[in-house]
């Protein structure tokens, strides 16, 4: 764990980040480094703004000042640099979003294909091998609407993954599912971290974060307001916004 | 008054190729209302100012003139414009911009009702805003809207008969002549009204083929 918080390269960096939706500042002067194998958790209360840091980075939201640099790519308007950084990170919904109308194999191939430039075997090489380690390799001839919530889901992380990231986004990946399925979607991720991805994970599964984060990061009103590592944030939480979204968060489990 | 249906019995040759003709014009009227009403709703999401305010005058245009306006419009201002078209391209211009205006409305409303979760996956994933249209959100649009975009292409063969104005061929241009040969115009009328509703159970029988091969993957 050490390790990885210093030793790893810079993977995506967010220097004074600034957000506005027209009036409304959704984040404020926004600092983060993400070093290569880190796995983060980035946790707070209900538009707190954690969905719109993740969307920033792979620029599904543009930022008002500050700069955010990604795998090396620095973000700006231009869509040459929009399009590495989107090569190399992969996003999971909350909603799963899988394509109603291709197949699972389907969905993987379409990115890969089309940006990557795969060949339709070299695709589906990849996307069979990826479905495989999601534990769904047997239903990739089905459509989405066949499967339950969370095949859906890892059905998404395979897609993603084909894509051969650098990095992943999660946000919020079990909050649609029916309970039961939680664990399969989070095992699933626990083995993603397990073998050495790049993670932030938006994310109110405390036991995943004790479990897999190198770092947890709470925030409120558009700020980062704790950063700590997982022990050091569940028992002794500093600040005082921390401790109560966590009483009420352990309230509700 | 004694009805004499053997008349028009006997002019079947040129009623069937009135049918045809007929089916021609609905064919190729959808063909090219769906290519329109595809196109006008992808430059509309491109969001380009002046393509954008084209599409939507060019609808707005459409859908507040009367058919039978728009096609003597084409009709008497090609020629003008030094284009000559004979009068069955002219009718199928007509009747797919006339369609096509209505297809953008119908398809840009199926459009919207695709979750934007949909285009953020394509973009997460590295595609481009035009394939994202094209590969990932037009299918379950069209699907969405199917049965409406149906009824207007249902619509579109029964405004077929309007081409009969311009002199086009197509069935109730025949009867017409039949009409006045004859002067039986009721047992005329009565016929074209029983073939127009068959060919309108076949067109929707045969759209509803399309959309079920189409359309053959399971919603939630
Ligand atoms: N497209 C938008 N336009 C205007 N305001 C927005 C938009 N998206 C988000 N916001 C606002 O920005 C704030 C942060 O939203 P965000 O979705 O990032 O929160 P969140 O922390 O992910 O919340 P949740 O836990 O509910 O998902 C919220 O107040 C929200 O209302
Ligand atoms: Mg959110």
């Amino acid at each position: 764990m050490e390790q990885s918080q210093q030793g790893g390269a810079r993977m995506i960096e967010m220097r004074k980040v600034e957000k506005w939706y027209g009036a409304f500042h959704a984040l404020k002067s926004v600092d983060l480094t993400v070093r290569q194998g880190e796995r983060i958790v980035l946790c707070g209360p209900s538009g707190s703004g954690k969905s719109t840091l993740i969307r920033c980075i792979n620029h599904l939201e543009t930022i008002q000042d500050g700069e955010i640099v990604v795998s090396g790519h620095r973000l700006n308007d231009s869509q040459k640099a929009v399009d590495a950084v989107r090569r190399e990170v992969g996003m999971v919904f909350q909603q799963f979003n899988l394509f109603p109308h291709k197949t699972v194999l389907e969905n993987c191939i379409l990115a890969p294909m089309r940006v990557r430039k795969l060949s339709r075997a070299d695709a589906e090489a990849t996307a069979r091998r990826y479905l495989d380690r999601v534990r769904i390799g047997n239903q990739a001839e089905k459509y989405p609407a066949q499967l339950s919530g969370g095949q859906q889901q890892r059905v998404a992380i395979a897609r993603a993954l084909c894509m051969e990231p650098k990095a992943m986004l999660f946000d919020e990946p079990t909050s649609a599912l029916d309970p039961e399925m939680v664990k399969e979607v989070l095992d699933t991720m626990i083995g993603l971290a397990r073998d050495g991805m790049t993670m932030i994970c938006v994310t109110h599964e405390m036991g995943f974060a004790r479990q897999v984060a190198d770092r947890v990061i709470f925030m409120a009103d558009g700020e980062i307001v704790e950063e700590n590592d997982p022990d050091t944030f569940f028992r002794n939480p500093q600040h005082e916004r921390s401790r109560a979204f966590l009483g009420e968060i352990l309230a509700h489990h | 008054m004694t009805l004499d249906f053997s008349v028009v019995a006997n002019a079947w040759p040129a009623l069937l190729s009135g049918v045809m003709g007929t089916m021609l014009l609905a064919a190729s009227g959808m063909a090219l209302a769906m290519i329109i009403g595809v196109l006008g709703v992808a430059i509309l999401r491109a969001q380009m100012r002046i393509p954008s305010f084209l599409v939507t005058a060019f609808v707005e245009i459409i859908r507040n003139t009367p058919f039978l306006v728009q096609i003597y419009f084409i009709f008497f201002a090609l020629p003008l414009a030094g284009i000559r078209l004979n009068p069955t391209i002219t009718a199928i211009l007509a009747l797919g911009l006339n369609g096509g205006a209505y297809a953008i409305e119908i398809i840009r409303g199926g459009v919207e009702s695709i979750s934007k979760g949909q285009t953020e996956a394509g973009l997460a994933l590295g595609l481009h805003r035009g394939e994202v249209f094209r590969l990932i959100v037009l299918k379950p649009a069209l699907k969405a809207i199917y049965p409406s975009l149906s009824s207007q292409f249902i619509l579109l063969t029964l405004t077929t008969a309007i081409c009969t104005s311009i002199s086009a061929y197509e069935l109730t241009s025949v009867g017409q002549r039949i009409e006045a040969e004859t002067f039986r115009s009721f047992e005329v009328y009565f016929t074209l009204t029983m073939i127009y509703l068959v060919i309108s159970l076949i067109t929707m029988w045969v759209l509803a083929a399309i959309g079920k091969r189409a359309f053959n993957y399971p919603d939630r």
